[in-house]
C-alpha cells in the first residue's frame, strides 16, 4: 500500500526538474525533452488520482495524452529539423528572430 | 516497510536520478537515454498501482516510439555538446526560484489535502484493462475519433515541414 500523496510528491518533484531543465537547457532538442518529462509528471498524476479513486478516466486521458504527445514530438521534430537546416545550429540563442 | 514501498522508493529514486541526470547532462544523446530511463522507471510505477495497460503503452509509446524519433533527430542533426552562453545564466538566476517556489507551492498544496493523503489504494483495483476500453470506446468514442484526426494532421504536418523545398 503505498499512499497516493506520495506519488504526487514524486509527480511535482518531476515536473519541476522537467521546468529546471526547459528553463536550463540551450539546446532545443533538449528543451523539447523536458517537455515530454513534464508530460509524464502530469501522467503519473492522473494515474494516482485514477487508481485512488477507482475510476478509469484519469487512464483514458493518459491515452490521449499519451497521442497528443506524440503528434507533438512528430511536428516539433519537424520544425526542430527546418529550424537547423536554415540556421546551422541547434542553439536557441541562436533562432532570435523576432527578438527585439 | 511493505515490499510495494520499497519498491516505490527504488523506482522513485530512479526516476529522480534520470531527471537530474538529464538536466545535467551535456551532450543530447545522453539526456535522450536518461529520460528513457526515467520512463520506464514510471512503467514499473504503473505497474505497481496496477495499470497495466497504461505500463504497457508508455513502455511501446514513450519507450519505444517516441524516443526512437528523438534519438533518430538528435543522429540526424549530428546534434554535438551544447553551448554556455551569457543569457543562459540570466536563466538561471531567474529560473531556479521560480521552480523551487513551484515545487514548494506544489508540496503545500498536496500536504494541506489530507483526504488525498490519507486514501491509499489496492494495486488490482477497479480500474483495469477492461473498463479502460469500455470507457474509451463509450463515454469517450468523440475525442477518441477527434485523436485520429489530430494524428492524421500531425502527419501531414511533418511531411510538409520536413520536405525539401523543390523549388
Amino acid at each position: 500500500m503505498v499512499p497516493t500523496s506520495y506519488y504526487l510528491i514524486l509527480s511535482a518533484v518531476l515536473f519541476g526538474l522537467g521546468v529546471v531543465a526547459f528553463v536550463f537547457k540551450r539546446n532545443v532538442i533538449t528543451i523539447f525533452m523536458s517537455i515530454e518529462l513534464m508530460l509524464n509528471a502530469v501522467n503519473l498524476a492522473f494515474v494516482a488520482f485514477s487508481q485512488a479513486r477507482h475510476q478509469s478516466d484519469g487512464q483514458v486521458f493518459v491515452l490521449f495524452v499519451i497521442v497528443v504527445a506524440a503528434a507533438e514530438a512528430a511536428v516539433g521534430l519537424g520544425i526542430i529539423i527546418l529550424t537547423a537546416r536554415n540556421r546551422q545550429s541547434l542553439n536557441v540563442e541562436r533562432v532570435d528572430l523576432l527578438k527585439l | 516497510m511493505t515490499p510495494q514501498l520499497a519498491i516505490f522508493f527504488v523506482l522513485a529514486a530512479i526516476a529522480v536520478i534520470g531527471a537530474l541526470s538529464l538536466i545535467l547532462q551535456r551532450h543530447p544523446i545522453h539526456s535522450a537515454l536518461s529520460l528513457i530511463v526515467v520512463m520506464i522507471a514510471l512503467a514499473g510505477l504503473y505497474l505497481l498501482m496496477g495499470s497495466e495497460f497504461v505500463a504497457a503503452v508508455q513502455i511501446i509509446v514513450y519507450g519505444g516510439a517516441i524516443m526512437v524519433l528523438f534519438v533518430f533527430v538528435i543522429m540526424l542533426l549530428n546534434a554535438g555538446v551544447e553551448e554556455r552562453t551569457n543569457v543562459s545564466k540570466l536563466a538561471g538566476i531567474a529560473g531556479i526560484p521560480l521552480a523551487v517556489a513551484l515545487l514548494g507551492f506544489l508540496a503545500a498544496a498536496i500536504a494541506r489535502s489530507n483526504e488525498t493523503a490519507q486514501a491509499g489504494f489496492q494495486s488490482g483495483g477497479l480500474a483495469n484493462t477492461k473498463d479502460i476500453s469500455t470507457m474509451l470506446f463509450k463515454d469517450f468514442v468523440y475525442p477518441f475519433e477527434l485523436t485520429s484526426f489530430l494524428i492524421l494532421v500531425a502527419i501531414l504536418g511533418a511531411i510538409v515541414l520536413a520536405q525539401r523545398e523543390n523549388s
